[in-house]
């Protein structure tokens, strides 16, 4: 099974994270912005650009750039392929 | 110390014979209390509940991030309030959360009040549980009561109190609701009348601990007189470059030099 990472996550789509590849600072930031293994999100709006992405991470929005989001492994929930 | 009552509460002789807002005296003072709390959790709110309109601000030593200062008499004990910027943490590397972490570890206040919104309580307990983590005396100020009611939010005051180990005080600091529990919960730890027992994480292994001990008696035969000596090893085995940079310079010493600590440590970090 080939891992997915949260930036391929398309609008509207919900998926649990599994493992976040990044360390310290970064790692430290996504987490207090409420991003663990096991926490849910859901992609909600893209910008007219395509990068940030906003995510619905336990009830608030959160924007995060391509590249942060590459960091994050997710399983997708429900369906879609 | 009688309890208070529901109708004390909204008598106004109560709050004006025990309270006196000082403004901006803040001269000596027997209890320094640090406000922590995520951004709009109505944190400024509760310091103006507390201190009347008129703040002192200024700027921390050193930093373009405003300092606010207040004061307030309490059964005749005066009390500093330092209103510190609003973070989501204490460990990432803002200014902002660095100015939060360098006051509540070293300027050691008498109590940390930890403002956090009553309709985000998940999102705000992240910090909560940081500060619970480096210091015992702490009050959580549950405030925005009024709101979560409307959203239909419920909160078990009492068994989050009993879990986190630190008087929780749940408020409508706009409407001044809460004001005088917060007041006397601040008194009780301070004081010391409450004896606070914090949740703390111990999920540390066998080699972490060995690996915190060493650095922790090396920490302190450099710096006798340090609190906190064991946050700041792990905070050095975590790679946290301005702790490292603070103990290369030496600088890690004159965070605790001053007694009158809070204000003048912060300048001496900047």
């Amino acid at each position: 099974m080939n891992t997915q990472t949260l930036d391929q996550l398309q609008i509207g789509q919900k998926a649990v994270v599994k493992r976040l590849s990044v360390d310290g600072i970064n790692r430290r930031r996504l987490m207090d912005l409420g991003i663990l293994p096991g926490t849910q999100l859901q992609a909600e709006m893209r910008s007219p650009l395509g990068d940030p992405v906003a995510y619905r991470v336990r009830g608030a929005l959160i924007a995060l750039r391509r590249e942060q989001a590459q960091q994050i492994e997710i399983d997708l929930i429900e369906g879609e392929e | 110390m009688t309890a208070v009552t529901a109708t004390c509460e909204t008598c106004p002789a109560y709050n004006a014979a025990a309270l006196k807002k000082l403004g901006v005296q803040v001269e000596a003072a027997d209890y320094i209390i640090a406000l922590a709390g995520n951004p709009n959790t109505g944190k400024s709110t509760v310091f103006n509940a507390l201190t009347g309109l008129r703040q002192h601000v200024g700027n921390w030593a050193g930093k373009t991030v405003s300092r606010a200062e207040g004061a307030f008499r309490f059964n005749d004990k005066k009390y500093k309030v330092i209103d510190l910027p609003g973070t989501y943490s204490l460990l990432s590397t803002s200014v902002d959360e660095e100015i939060a972490r360098d006051f509540i570890l070293f300027g050691q206040p008498s109590v940390t009040v930890v403002v956090v919104d009553a309709t985000r309580l998940e999102r705000n307990l992240n910090l909560a549980l940081q500060i619970l983590q480096i210091t015992d005396r702490v009050v959580v100020a549950l405030n925005l009561m009024d709101e979560a009611e409307r959203h239909g939010i419920q909160i078990d005051v009492r068994h989050l109190s009993r879990k986190l180990g630190v008087p929780v005080v749940p408020m409508v600091a706009r409407k001044m609701q809460g004001v005088p529990e917060l007041l006397q919960a601040i008194e009780q730890v301070a004081t010391g009348a409450y004896v606070t027992r914090p949740y703390r994480i111990r999920q540390y292994d066998e080699r972490l601990e060995q690996a915190v001990q060493t650095l922790v008696e090396a920490i302190h035969a450099e710096y006798p007189d340090l609190p906190n000596a064991r946050w700041v090893a792990l905070r050095l085995l975590d790679g946290d470059a301005s702790i490292e940079q603070a103990i290369r310079e030496g600088r890690l010493g004159d965070l605790t030099r001053n007694n009158e600590p809070g204000v003048i440590a912060l300048e001496a970090v900047s």
